[in-house]
């Protein structure tokens, strides 16, 4: 059966061979040794027709419980936000969708102009005074903040808050595997950084002291205390941050980091099972030039008019290879896109307004939950929009229960960390109303109960 | 004619003006500075534009148009594979049981999700002759890191030390970044004048420092290594793994298996080979393949199925660990999955035999006007060398420009290093016959212009939003963010 992503037809293909001057599409693959070929078909399921895939993939799509079929109280990284519907509409145009990365300027100035309005939004949410075109995620941005600060410093340590959350831990930890650097670790057994035990472990040998705000358990950081301790030794203070918070909350840079990153996923990119997402990064000017990924900056063309490209290329792979900042060379300039539009759309009220819906619903939450017996916080820090929730019962045991009643209860924090298994991890975002509060909070008095 | 739109977003903005819908606040307590200490709150609103939701639409639209995208234009841009990006893919990965599915969702609530990566890992393994295959890597650069460090991983179990990863000098960029991450020393391998292995000069490079050969196949200048099982028994007698950049995947579906040609490790481009779009940069996925002995090393959590159920398998002690915070971009694993399932094997294996008989067609018809970096026939791209109009003043990037004006995006260029002016042109199984005539002829009538009036490849592009653009201001001054007064 003809394939409709194959244009060539039977005879055209002949036609084709007749210009190469080949009989066939097999003396074109004369260069291949005889033994080196697949001797049968690949092993893989038949074709099928649209409207059959259609089935099958509603079919599994179906199997999974999401944020239509569910009222979801998930977080730990990736959040359920408000996603404004010109977004979607606006990066499948063809144009921005189906276009390579920008390497001829010239036929690729929207997706130019549409990073450098991201990069200016980013620096002015995080308060620092560059930002670059995207990372893969929050993770790995983090990673890559690790190695820069390695680079910058050229120490060898790198002291991290166990209220950052796990998995960038562990991702990090992945990418310092090469170049041998090691990861120490600082306490926050109140939900928040013990930063008299941070300044006792940051020393000369460290590159980057690290914290979260708010933190893996919701809470909020002393980022200003964490940047003097940082900064007293010669280190430099890394924040991760969600950019989303970022209209209610005060950007790190003006706290005193030195690099903020980030997940920018609650920027209109869907949670989409995790991934893709937006790794956002951004650092002082100094920095800039040991910045990894793409940057772009504002020029001239040859008639003086205003025009965008790719620049300090020289940190890159493609220019600098063994010896490049950074190997990413594929980053997520869609999920970038997304969030530009996201910014534009929310503009300078709507972000607030987002923050502060989210905050008084999850406050409201807290206060609502913890009235069901035996239910209390299980830190007494000041959160913002997400809190542990420690039950009477085991949450593992309780998760399955809500969910049979639609509700996606929250992170189970045992995965994380073994000290704590009687805790979840609930989120509330500016979606979630207050009847669907009151309702989850009756639903876990019975599951407890 | 070039839109004269100039503005950005922050150029529009008009106080007071608004393009979002949030809900009043339904709960008791909505004063942010009641609920949290001030010192955590900004002063003021952060400065981003305020607009309406027109204003946003009719802003993307035209920025829009000042890009080409392989929707609207023929893209041969060597290397990057830039096929169709089919819209039925667009409609699956939205299904809200894909695109609105938290990470950390129970398992037992996510067994379509964990399904399909399964199976989509099964199946890739299949394509390349691989036995187990991580879907998280992020992009084809995360494929290479988590590709060295698995071996890296592999001979500090066998208690073997390492320290050195060979690379042509033919390779992409990122196949010697990825490299050093992984904290190993990058040795440049000189190629054979025609890109092929030096096998001799191997065979004397190989030691028992070397950890690993990371080789392109088919090779940069688009052609297939002919004694490529040679070079991987080489490889393998001297306990050194090999590594296969995956990029041009697109030339081998279903002729050739990179696990059976003696390959250890391979990454996958999904945003290449299996058509999930480029999106001016991404996201891609950049899944990787490994043979048995590497399995232990994989990234954390493998996609496991006990009887009917699937789950995510943590306890793998001697994993390299995680590359991103969840399990891979699953929208894109989501399009490639339906992609395969499109096609089928007999489909997979036509996508290559039209992306070979494709690019043969370009370099046949160009062969009189440009010079041919190595003869044919060549598999799914094709190098061609602009030293012939170098001669005449006219560079690869000239010829790229006036592409521009000619209603094409340009081949990749100056890449591979090896080839002095080099253009290396990818058609792509989906592009028709009368496009790649319309290529060759604006090719071929860049090469007469060449010799006999030169201006409009000179004054070239013309027609784009804006011309050449001055990268060296660009960079000595970088401006890199917009403010008021600029």
């Amino acid at each position: 059966m003809p394939s409709r992503y194959i244009a060539n037809t039977p005879d055209e293909q002949k036609r084709m061979l007749g210009t190469i001057g080949a009989g066939s599409i097999e003396d074109l693959l004369v260069k291949i040794p005889p033994k080196a070929r697949l001797p049968r078909p690949l092993g893989l399921t038949p074709a099928l027709a649209e409207t059959d895939l259609i089935r099958h993939m509603t079919a599994l799509a179906g199997k999974n419980a999401n944020a239509e079929s569910h009222v979801s109280f998930l977080g730990g990284g990736s959040y359920d936000h408000y996603i404004p519907s010109p977004i979607n509409h606006m990066i499948l145009r063809g144009e921005f969708f189906t276009a390579y990365t920008p390497y001829q300027p010239e036929a690729s100035q929207g997706t130019l102009r549409t990073i450098y309005e991201y990069q200016t939004m980013i620096a002015e949410l995080t308060g620092m005074d560059v930002a670059n075109a995207s990372i893969y995620d929050g993770a790995s941005s983090l990673a890559e903040a690790a190695l820069m600060a390695h680079s910058v410093t050229d120490r060898r340590e790198i002291v991290l808050s166990r209220a950052v959350h796990p998995l960038y831990k562990r991702v990090t930890a992945t990418y310092c595997e090469g170049p041998g650097l090691r990861l120490r670790d600082v306490a926050a057994p109140e939900g928040v950084t013990d930063l008299a035990a941070a300044s006792q472990l940051v020393n000369a040998k460290t590159a980057a002291l690290v914290v979260q705000t708010p933190n893996f358990y919701g809470c909020l950081e002393d980022v200003a205390a964490a940047a003097e301790i940082a900064h007293a030794a010669g280190a430099l203070l890394i924040v991760v941050a969600d950019p989303v918070n970022l209209g209610v909350l005060e950007g790190p840079g003006k706290l005193g980091a030195d690099i903020v990153v980030g997940e920018g996923q609650g920027l209109g990119v869907p949670v989409g099972f995790g991934g893709p997402n937006l790794g956002v990064f951004a650092a002082k000017n100094e920095l800039v030039r040991r910045m990894p990924g793409r940057l772009v900056g504002a020029t001239v063309d040859r008639d003086g008019k205003r025009g965008f490209v790719l620049t300090l290329q020289t940190r890159e792979q493609h220019i600098r290879r063994a010896k490049a900042t950074s190997n990413i060379c594929t980053n997520v300039a869609l999920c970038a896109l997304m969030a530009t539009i996201y910014l534009a759309t929310l503009g300078r009220r709507g972000l607030v307004q987002v923050g502060e819906l989210s905050t008084a619903k999850a406050h409201y939450a807290a206060e609502r939950l913890t009235k069901v017996p035996g239910v209390s916080l299980r830190f007494a820090a000041p959160f913002f929009k997400e809190f542990a929730l420690k039950l009477p019962k085991a949450p593992d045991r309780v998760i399955p229960r809500l969910a049979k009643q639609g509700f996606l209860a929250g992170v189970l924090l045992k995965t994380f960390d073994r000290a704590l298994a009687d805790s979840l991890l609930v989120a509330v975002t500016e979606k979630r109303t207050k009847a669907e509060i009151d309702a989850f909070a009756a639903a876990l008095e019975k599951a407890v109960a | 004619m070039a839109d004269p739109y100039d503005k950005l977003i922050f150029e529009l903005s008009s106080p007071g003006r608004v393009a979002w819908s949030l809900p009043e606040a339904d709960v008791p307590e909505a004063d942010t500075k009641k609920l949290l200490p001030a010192k955590f709150l900004r002063n003021d609103a952060p400065d981003l534009p305020e607009v309406s939701e027109f204003d946003v639409v009719r802003h993307y639209s035209r920025l829009s148009r000042m890009n080409y995208g392989v929707d609207t234009h023929f893209y041969p841009l060597g290397s990057c594979t830039m096929k169709y990006n089919p819209k039925l893919h667009e409609d699956m990965a939205r299904l809200a049981g894909f695109a609105k599915v938290h990470p950390l969702s129970p398992e037992a609530s996510a067994q379509g999700a964990l399904q399909l990566m399964h199976e989509l890992a099964r199946d890739l393994a299949e394509i390349a002759g691989m036995d187990a295959v991580s879907l998280q890597p992020a992009a084809g650069a995360q494929g290479e890191l988590a590709g060295v460090l698995m071996i890296r991983a592999y001979h500090q179990s066998r208690g073997e030390k390492r320290t050195k990863v060979l690379v042509p000098d033919s390779a992409h960029g990122t196949n010697p970044a990825s490299t050093a991450i992984a904290g190993y020393e990058v040795v440049e391998v000189k190629s054979l004048p025609n890109g092929e292995v030096d096998v001799d000069a191997l065979a004397r490079t190989l030691d028992t420092d070397v950890a690993a050969f990371m080789i392109t196949v088919p090779n940069t200048l688009g052609m297939f290594e002919p004694r490529i099982v040679e070079v991987t028994e080489l490889c393998h007698a001297k306990g050194v793994q090999i590594y296969m950049d995956g990029a041009n995947l697109n030339a081998i579906l279903g002729i050739t298996r990179p696990g059976d040609l003696g390959f250890d490790v391979c990454h996958f481009n999904l945003h290449k080979t299996f058509t999930t779009p480029h999106g001016g940069g991404g996201p891609g996925a950049g899944p990787v393949g490994v043979k048995a002995h590497l399995e232990p090393f994989l990234p954390v959590p493998v996609v496991t199925k006990d009887g009917d159920e699937y789950a995510l398998d943590w306890k793998r002690p001697r994993s390299i660990g995680k590359l991103q915070a969840f399990w891979g971009n699953f929208g894109m694993l989501v399009r490639a999955y339906t992609y395969i399932r499109t096609m089928g094997p007999d489909g997979l294996r036509a996508v290559s035999d039209n992306a070979i008989l494709n690019a043969n067609y370009i370099m046949k018809r160009l062969e009189a006007d440009y010079d041919v970096a190595v003869p044919g026939p060549c598999m799914h791209e094709c190098v061609l060398s602009a030293r012939r109009q170098k001669k005449l003043g006219v560079t690869a990037t000239d010829i790229a420009k006036r592409l521009l004006d000619l209603g094409f995006y340009a081949p990749s260029t100056y890449f591979p290093l090896i080839v002095e002016e080099a253009l290396m042109i990818e058609p792509t199984e989906t592009e028709a016959k009368e496009t790649l005539d319309a290529f060759c002829d604006a090719m071929i009538q860049i090469a007469r212009e060449a010799e006999t009036n030169a201006a409009p490849i000179h004054e070239a592009p013309v027609t784009t939003a804006v011309r050449r653009l001055d990268q060296t201001k660009a960079a000595r001054e970088p401006n890199l963010k917009w403010t008021r007064r600029s």
